[in-house]
Order: C-alpha cells, then structure tokens, then sequence
C-alpha cells in the first residue's frame, strides 16, 4: 500500500457516503456558530489524508480543485494523487513536499462552519503553530497509532495549553494497521493522561480513528464496537464552546473614535471597538482607563441597528451619557471591575524570529488596541519545550525558544491574566528597527 | 434607520456575524494604523460587502478613505454603472486609476497572445496609484477559499516598496492584533474578510439585503463556447472569433472580473435563495471560472509577488 497521505480522487469519493445529509437549508444556516480548530502533524501522520476526508466529505473541495492537484500529481512523478497538495498553497512547499506555513482550510455542515488553521509540526515550525492556535478554540492532535506518545505529541500538547485552547482531541489515527486494538488504544491513552496531567487542560477528547479508510472521522466506526464515542465531525459539531467566552469582566478596548463632520449627527461621539470580554448594557456605569472618569453607556450601535446590550467578539459603536476624554488605546470598563494597571509585567514568551530577544534592549509592544515601548528586564528562565523543563540562566531567547519574561513598560497597560482573557492578556512584540512582529506574550501577572 | 434586533435576546453570536464582526475590527485597525489607506473597489460582489462593511465600521461619519477602482477598460458596463450609483448614494470619493492610461504612458503593456487580458497590466497601474496618491495601505475584498496561494496569506499582507509579496518572510499574525509598522514607501494589503467562503458572502449579502449588479442573477446574454466556457460577447475586443458560434443562453455570473476573463455559468438562479441553493451544490470552485488563474499551477503566487492583489 502507498504511504498514507497519498489517494487519488476516487479514493475519496467512493470510501464513504458522508456527503449525503449535508443539504443546506437557508435558516439553519443563518443559525450555524462558527469553530476554529487547529491540525498540527507532519507528513507521515495522516493529518493531510485527515483534512482531505474533511473538507472532500463536507463538499468543501471542488473538481477543479481535485483535478489541478491531481495533475499537478501526475506531472511530477507521483502514482497516485498527493492530498497534501490541496493544501499546500506555495511554490516551495510543493516542490519540497513539506508544509512550511499556517494554511487556513474552510468547510462547514449544516450545524457549523469550521475554519481549520493547518499547522506543520516540526519543531522549527513552533512559531506558526503558535500563530493558528492563538485564535482556535480546538486543537487536534494526531498520533499514529503505530508509534504512541511520541515527542512531537508533548509539544503540541504544550503549546496548546500555553496558549489556552479550551478543547484539545486527541486522534489515535491509524487504527487499521494496528487491528483496531482497543488494547493499543488503552495503551496510548493512559501515556497521554499521565503526562498531559501536567497541563492545565480541560476538555480532553480521545478518538481511535483510521483517516485513510474513513473510520471514525464522520461516520461511527463498524471496525471497533468497542468504542463507544462520537465520530470525530460529530465531536467538532457538537463540542460546547458558547461557554469558553469570559462573559463577567467587561472589557473594551477603544479602537477608533467615530465623530461625523456634519450638521446631521453632530452630537454623535461613539467609541468603536471590540468587545474583548463580559456583557456591556446601555445604562451601565462605566469607567474610562487610564483617565478614571467615570459615565454611563447611552446607546450601543453599529451601522444604524442599535442593541441593549453587547458581547464579545462583537464589534460595536458605544456612546457615553457625558463628554469625557476617551481616544484610541484607552479601555472601557465597569468602576467595580477593572483590569490590572501596571508597567511592570510577567509574560511567557515565544520568539518569532531569527534574531534572538536580547535582555536590555527595547521593543515596542502591541497590546489590545494600545502601543507602548518596553524594555526587556530579565530572561527568567527557558522552557524546554520537549522535556518541559526550566532552564535558568539562559542568555536569551532564540527562533522558537519560549521563556518567561519580565517586561518594562514606558506606560501603565490595562491587562488580565491570559488564562484569564485571551484578548487583554495578550501582546505582541515589534522590533523597532525592522517592524516585524518577533515576539508573542501571554501575560501571568505583575511581576513580583 | 433604528431597530432593535431579536439577537439582543440571546449572547449566542452565529458565525456571518462573528466574520462581521472580525472584518469590523480590521477596518477599524487599518483606519487607526494608516495615514493613507483606500479601499480597492471593483464593483464585483466581494467589494460590495467590504463597502456594507465599512458603513457598519465607520458610520454616521464618512469613510476615513477613498474608494479606488483600478478600470481595466474590459468592465462589464453593468458594473460601472452599479459603481457610479453606490458611490454617489455612499456619497463617498471613488479614484479611479485607468490601465489604458498606463499603456499610452508605455508603463504597462497589453499581453501578448490568442487571450488577451489586462489583468497582468492591472500590478504597474495599482503601483502607480500607490506612488501617485501615497497610499499606504489598500483593502482589498479577496478570501483564503479562493485559492492556494491565498490560503496562506496574512489578513495584513506587507508589500515592500516594489509592491512584491515574499510569502515566506510573511510577519506572524497572531490573536486579533495585527501589525501595521512600515516604512516610508512600503504598504500593506489588507484582506478583511479573508476568512469568509464564497458561501458565507452570499449569505451575507442575503441576510443583510446588500444590493448587487444584476450581472450576478440570471438574465438572456450573447456567449460562445471557447475551450470549454461560456465567454460573453459583445463590442470590440470581446466579439466572437472566427469560426464561434453566438449563442443566446440563460446564463448569470457566479465571479465578475474583467470581460475578457470572466465566465458565465448556465444558470436559471434568479433569486439570491437560487443563488445560495446553486453555491451549496456546486461541484466547481469560484475561480474554476476565471481564466486567468488556469496558466499554471503557482499562477497567483507568481503575479502576487509582482504586486497584484
């Protein structure tokens, strides 16, 4: 049999009869939430074959899609049609059979729509996989079956905890070449509990899967009775995720303040943003940081369609009963509920880029819709990220490398905790000289 | 117009309104990030829903940018007319940037060969309404779905100052915050509804009553069948070769580019539900009818390095 991440077209569409049930009606579209997932895996562990099921299966791939990789297949050498090639959207990673970048994949059923951020796995991929899990609100790991708990699996298992992705699915792919063996599946599910015991992971799914014939990823398996779980689309369609939105501490960031020139609204000031946490309502009392005036919220809108009240991620326009110095970077928030104030800050840290963190030098920082400059105090120490040790006294932090990280700040920023809130928890880190986006934080607290 | 909308009932945020929502955000960024920004405007379905989106991000003020359409002079005259008509009810200011100029000048030059398109001479005609206006950053309506090279694209799409994409030094993108430092010189490409699918626009467009071209719903139209498509037909450079057959058919357009690379789709969709019901059970991708994309396998990533959208 070929390796498992090539099929050909037919492959596909004759291994399962999933597409049936999939008709689209108007309303339930317009009622469908939205998931975004994250794949990380490398060529050999069926994650291509995985995805391919998944967006052939929910008529997400088209025949022209199918035939260009198909022939693009054919044209260079290959026996069969290469899945990954569907995915693999640059020049140089076609030519050299690898992933190199976060490709975003779109599908949906008529209960979801799911966006699927396809991350490669390697170890010198690290940054990306942090890239497509800082906005997913599920990860999947793939583990073939054959092989168990392997390094790679710690790692994503890792960043998917350092970044707080509420639900992590652990696919035990591969279950064919393995006799369906519930015994081998035990097996690789008890190594995985112990050692993820030491994440703070909540919602752990496992599902023994063969992605090549199909079993289990949207039809119930007939191989392994034993099993009693979902299939793995049935799982993404009905995960909860309404609940992982903070809908208590109200948060949000002024991006924008909307002021018409004209005679027809001119007393309109509102403040555009996007609520980054908690439930705001008109009538609220609220304070603006870092001026600390306080106001109510008179009306909320956006385009001319007002609400009562509003949540996150919505964008909406927010008018205050009175006039108060409020402008881009500020916060609005509640006087009884307010987020950290603090130029001193303690953040884990992944490096993005070639050039290494240097302790001493100055970065500017993105945090919400706030800029400030800072200036890096101390390396406090390094993670090993496949031992997951701490290594103290490291001299910084290359390509890849996270840390925890003491920061020093030019202005107070206005910040939670991340595990507290993904968006005022957050940061990123811009080198002055070059622009580009070097660094990503995941603020812990003040430092102490 | 006031109302109150049923949702306020329920937290429960549906995934067109999340998209919304995301795409909100990015303007507002672009808006607070840029000194120069403009909004590519074509006239086709895409730039419709950024320009509804604007007026969501932005309104009751003015738009904080132009509106620019870079004219191919190979538009449908339907989408011209539905350009001039919107910007004058947005009452907003539309640059228009004319390739034809650019090939008087000897800047860009007509492809060569048995299919002519000016999409190629479109990238110096953008660079030079870049240059010309200093634009710094330009939104444009294109979505990952459509394509591979896209697919890996960044929502901010940094452009050195010969407008090219180096996909791979692209600048991590992570959470919703996005990095909008440049130099002088260089500029951004900016994708607010990257994360939209063909179906989620149309959606959108149903869900929001968002007036489009009639182009997009069935009507009578002169086509002949060339290398397997529908190609309309009609004046000079677009009349039927020699040895075609015009063809009187019912047909609608599922993508409007230019005349000379568009195809039209056998379709009796007259409604935006046909519409939707037709895109849900299509078995061929958008781009599937645009001709340009089809010379060779790395066709959009070669011309995004050049500079084009």
């Amino acid at each position: 049999m070929a390796s498992e991440s090539t099929h050909t077209a037919e492959d596909l569409s004759t291994s399962t009869n999933a597409s049936q049930g999939m008709e689209f009606s108007t309303d339930a579209y317009l009622d469908m939430d939205l998931l975004r997932f994250l794949t990380c895996g490398s060529v050999d562990d069926g994650k291509s074959t995985l995805i391919g099921r998944l967006l052939y299966d929910s008529k997400s791939i088209f025949e022209d899609q199918l035939e260009a990789a198909e022939s693009a297949s054919l044209s260079r050498g290959d026996q069969r049609m290469d899945l990954a090639l569907l995915t693999d959207g640059l020049r140089a990673e076609r030519e050299q059979g690898i992933t190199i970048d976060v490709a975003y994949r779109y599908f949906a059923t008529p209960k979801r729509k799911f966006i699927i951020a396809d991350c490669p796995g390697h170890v010198q991929y690290t940054r990306n996989m942090v890239t497509g899990a800082s906005t997913a609100n599920l990860a999947l790991i793939l583990i073939d079956a054959r092989h168990g708990v392997i390094e790679q699996s710690r790692r994503h298992s890792f960043i998917t905890s350092l970044l707080r992705i509420p639900h992590l699915v652990v696919c035990v792919n591969k279950m064919d070449l393995v006799d369906w063996s519930e015994e081998e599946y035990n097996k690789i599910r008890e190594d995985f509990e112990e050692f993820a015991a030491r994440f703070e992971i909540t919602d752990i799914t496992f599902i023994p899967m063969s992605a090549l014939t199909g079993d289990n990823v949207v039809n119930r398996s007939e191989n392994m009775e034993w099993y009693q779980g979902p299939s793995l689309l049935h799982h993404l369609e009905n995960v909860h995720i309404a609940g992982d939105r903070d809908m208590i501490d109200p948060r949000f960031p002024v991006q924008w303040v909307i002021r018409p020139q004209g005679d027809e609204h001119h007393d309109y000031r509102g403040y555009g943003g996007q609520v980054a946490s908690g439930v705001f309502q008109v009538g609220d009392d609220v304070i603006a940081l870092p001026s600390g005036m306080e106001s109510k919220i008179k009306s909320i809108d956006i385009g001319g369609e007002t609400f009562q009240h509003a949540s996150p991620p919505q964008s909406v326009s927010i008018q205050l009963e009175t006039d108060i110095d409020v402008s881009r970077g500020d916060m609005i928030c509640r006087p009884h509920n307010q987020p950290t104030s603090g130029q001193d800050i303690d953040a884990m840290v992944v490096w993005m880029a070639e050039t290494p963190m240097v302790v001493g030098k100055k970065y500017t920082i993105r945090h919400t819709s706030n800029e400030a400059r800072c200036v890096i105090k101390e390396l406090r120490y390094r993670m090993d990220i496949d031992t997951l040790h701490r290594v103290e006294g490291a001299a910084d932090l290359k390509l890849n490398e996270i840390g925890r990280v003491s920061f020093r700040t030019t202005k107070p920023l206005f910040f939670d905790p991340y595990r507290q809130c993904r968006a005022t928890g957050s940061f990123i880190i811009v080198d002055e000289q070059t622009n580009n986006t070097v660094g990503a934080a995941m603020i812990l607290g003040e430092s102490s | 117009m006031t109302q109150t909308a049923d949702s306020n009932a329920h937290y429960k945020l549906t995934h067109l309104k999340a998209l919304e929502a995301e795409a909100i955000h990015i303007m507002r960024e672009v808006a607070a990030q840029f000194e120069k920004p403009a909004l590519m405007f074509s006239g086709g379905k895409d730039s419709i829903v950024m320009v509804h989106l604007a007026k969501k991000a932005f309104r009751p003020a003015k738009f904080p940018f132009p509106l620019l359409h870079i004219d191919t002079g190979h538009n449908f005259p339907e989408a011209l007319d539905f350009r001039d008509k919107l910007c004058e009810e947005l009452g907003e200011r539309l640059i228009v940037h004319k390739v034809q100029d650019l090939i008087d000048r000897g800047i860009a030059t007509e492809d060569p060969g048995p299919y002519p398109s000016r999409n190629r001479a479109q990238i110096p005609t953008l660079l030079d309404a870049i240059e010309k206006y200093e634009f710094d950053a330009l939104f444009g309506g294109a979505r990952r779905d459509e394509e591979k090279a896209r697919a890996k694209e960044r929502i901010f799409s940094f452009r050195d100052d010969f407008g090219q994409w180096d996909p791979k030094n692209q600048r991590p993108e992570l959470w919703n915050m996005y990095n909008g430092r440049h130099q002088m010189g260089e500029n951004i490409r900016v994708f607010p509804i990257s994360n939209w699918t063909e179906m989620d626009v149309w959606q959108y467009i149903m869900l929001e009553n968002i007036e489009i071209p009639d182009l997009y719903f069935s009507h009578k139209r002169d086509v002949v069948e060339r290398r397997g498509q529908l190609v309309p037909v009609g004046d000079s450079p677009f009349e039927a070769r020699e040895g075609e057959a015009i063809i009187n058919q019912t047909v609608r357009f599922r993508t409007v580019g230019d005349m000379s690379c568009t195809a039209a789709t056998d379709s009796p969709a007259a409604t935006l539900e046909d519409i939707v019901a037709e895109v849900a059970a299509a078995r061929a991708s958008e781009r599937g009818a645009r001709m340009d994309d089809k010379t060779n396998e790395a066709a959009m990533e070669d011309r995004k390095k050049e500079g084009y959208f």
